[in-house]
């Protein structure tokens, strides 16, 4: 069922709306009152989770006998920043994931943030799926600050993602939707996978059987799941970022999510006018790129790779 | 004066990046002051380039306090400000975002960083600082409380009004929350314009900054008296919000005492004229913010209220 969940009027002739799928199953059982919730949008320029979302109702309100409980589905949290390709909220220059819990005395956006965490708050679990933004590549994986990592962990390794994060807490980061329902009790896992502005139907589809078996743990599915596969979590594997040190356009040589040795080549920073090579940029350490540059112009500073260093990195 | 780049990057399609600071007098690193670092705050950019003409003349007239040093820097992100953008021209990040910046991070926390080094160590800093909201409000002083500068410096302008903001989880990678954690005494200076320059209120700020130097010893000259300063807990200001949306027809105006139960604006059906929605001021005031255009959606902050 559709509902609209939180709303507010734009200035003509128009109110933004901000929608819930309701999935309730007709399958009897223990996991009757239980309820997951899947949320994307946040974001308006990262799409990956709208075939997540898709593909997860497709295949729920094809088989209701089969669930037990519900899931609720809300595809666009920013639904004006996905209408118009812009990261956050347009009218604000805002990014909406830094602006929870909001409250229902404030602006616009802070009353409309209160309206969701209101709706979500008290879920079993509640799925945040992101996709990084335009400039870089994501392997599927789940990102959990250290301060819930104990009690989150145990559900990411449900979700049949490649790889957990676990990161130190930032300040900055106690005003994402992922913080403020972690800290009330509502366990939230965020997905971070594939690159801004496309659907990488793979991961999509990756990430869905994961939903699918994370749904099949907690009791609320009896119909057919996939093996998963076992993430790799960062724990005490050290993470190192690799920036470039030279202007101009970035050629990789390696594929993502490959092991690779410390001094290895990852790609050029090439000048486009000569063709000269501005910089050879190999891998600080030895292990695995989870994170590759997709958006090939590259400033001083510019994110290239992210690597998870191996087991024996000192 | 000596006018020096702080830092600088490389582009890969334009000439590098310059940030350039005008430095006065020499001695004590006495007053840094920093101008825009959104491509939008051209103001905030005009306010400084007035103080480094002003500096200039006193220079010559040897109006320049002996063993001080003043540094300005009128623009930081001009990359953006060339091509209409208000944040980082390559991936939208906003530079007063990523202080105190890394070396070794991504494009914009280098420049917070090479930035950041370059202003570390001045005795006050002072930053040319644009709101979010598109509005008018009075000229204020706004001071990031970390317990580590005096409220009553912020007096030394000669501003109508100075403000104590307690710092949000946000504010701690904004320069003036940096500059107090790296033992600079600072503060944010708000005019009443960015994307334009409104010539009174720029006059008013630049007099402001000289005021304050001459309270502190820095320069010799004599200037229009300022107000006494009300220092106000932000939590004073009353903010009142858009019942629904519409066109916006205000009957108040900035610095506007009012009375409660006075009309503030009215909203009008955008497509049908009517008037949809009155909304009155809850409490005596002043006028001290108003959102200034036409559309406005459920919820705006339409106004900001003094409480007297
Ligand atoms: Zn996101």
């Amino acid at each position: 069922m559709m509902t609209v969940i939180a709303s507010a009027g734009l200035a003509v002739n128009e109110r933004v709306e901000i929608r819930r799928n309701r999935i309730t199953g007709s399958a009897k059982g223990a996991a009757e009152k239980k309820r997951v919730c899947i949320v994307t949008g946040t974001h308006g320029d990262e799409l990956e989770g709208q075939y997540v979302c898709a593909e997860t109702a497709r295949i729920l309100s094809e088989n209701l006998d089969k669930l037990c409980g519900t899931v609720d589905i809300y595809p666009a949290l920013n639904p004006l920043g996905m209408d118009s390709i812009t990261r956050g909220i347009p009218l604000f220059d805002l990014d909406m994931n830094r602006i929870f819990p909001g409250t229902a005395e404030g602006t616009m956006a802070e009353a409309l943030a209160a309206d969701i965490i209101k709706d979500i708050s008290g879920a079993d679990i509640c799925i945040d799926i992101h996709s990084s933004n335009i400039y870089l590549k994501e392997i599927p994986q789940i990102r959990i600050n250290e301060i819930s990592a104990e009690e989150l962990v145990p559900y990411a390794k449900m979700l049949n993602c490649d790889f957990i994060w676990i990161h130190s807490s930032a300040t900055v980061l106690e005003s994402t939707l992922a913080y403020s329902l972690n800290v009330t009790g509502t366990k939230t896992l965020v997905v971070e996978m594939g690159v801004g502005m496309r659907i990488t139907s793979e991961y999509c589809r990756q990430l869905t059987a994961g939903i699918f078996n994370l749904l099949k743990n907690l009791g609320m599915w009896t119909g057919e799941t996939e093996e998963v596969r076992e993430p790799i979590v960062s724990g005490e594997r050290a993470v190192d970022f690799v920036n470039s040190g030279a202007n101009g356009i970035f050629v990789p040589c390696v594929e993502h999510w490959v092991d690779i040795k410390k001094g290895e080549h990852i790609g050029d920073v090439i000048d486009p006018a000569t063709g000269k090579r501005a910089e050879y940029v190999t891998a600080p350490c030895s292990g695995k790129i989870f994170t590759l540059r997709e958006y090939p112009i590259v400033y001083g500073g510019s994110l290239i790779a992210r690597i998870l260093g191996g087991d024996d990195n000192a | 004066m000596r006018k020096t780049v702080i830092y600088s990057i490389q582009s890969p399609y334009r000439k590098p990046l310059e940030i350039t600071g005008f430095r006065f007098g020499q001695g004590e690193k006495a007053l840094c002051v920093v101008g825009a670092m959104r491509g939008n705050e051209v103001q905030q950019m005009y306010v400084c380039a007035q103080l480094v003409n002003r500096l200039k003349e006193l220079e010559r007239e040897g109006c320049i306090a002996e063993g001080h040093e003043i540094m300005i820097i009128p623009c930081v992100n001009y990359y953006s400000m060339n091509i209409g953008k208000r944040f980082w021209t390559m991936d939208n990040t906003d530079i007063n975002r990523m202080f105190p910046g890394y070396d070794l991070g991504e494009t914009t926390q280098r420049i917070a960083d090479g930035l950041f080094k370059g202003i570390q160590g001045y005795k006050y800093g002072v930053q040319l600082a644009s709101f979010y909201q598109q509005g008018d409000f009075l000229p204020h002083v706004k001071l990031m409380e970390t317990g580590f500068t005096d409220h009553t410096d912020m007096t030394d302008f000669g501003l109508p009004y100075a403000f104590v903001r307690e710092p949000r989880p946000y504010d701690t990678t904004t320069l003036n929350y940096n500059w107090q954690i790296w033992g600079t005494k600072a503060f944010s200076l708000y005019t009443n314009a960015t994307d334009d320059f409104d010539e009174r209120s720029a006059r008013a700020a630049v007099d402001a900054i000289l005021r304050f130097c001459v309270k502190k010893g820095l320069i010799r000259t004599k200037l229009p008296g300022g107000y006494v300063t009300e220092i106000i807990d932000e939590e004073r200001l009353i903010q009142i919000h858009s019942s629904c949306a519409g066109i916006c027809r205000s009957r108040v105006r900035t610095g506007d005492e009012i009375r409660s139960g006075d009309l503030l604006c009215e909203i009008i059906d955008p497509l049908e004229g009517d008037i949809i929605s009155k909304i009155y001021s809850p409490v005596n005031g002043i006028v001290f913010f108003r959102y200034n255009r036409p559309l406005e959606f459920e919820k705006s902050v339409l106004y900001k209220i003094i409480k007297i």
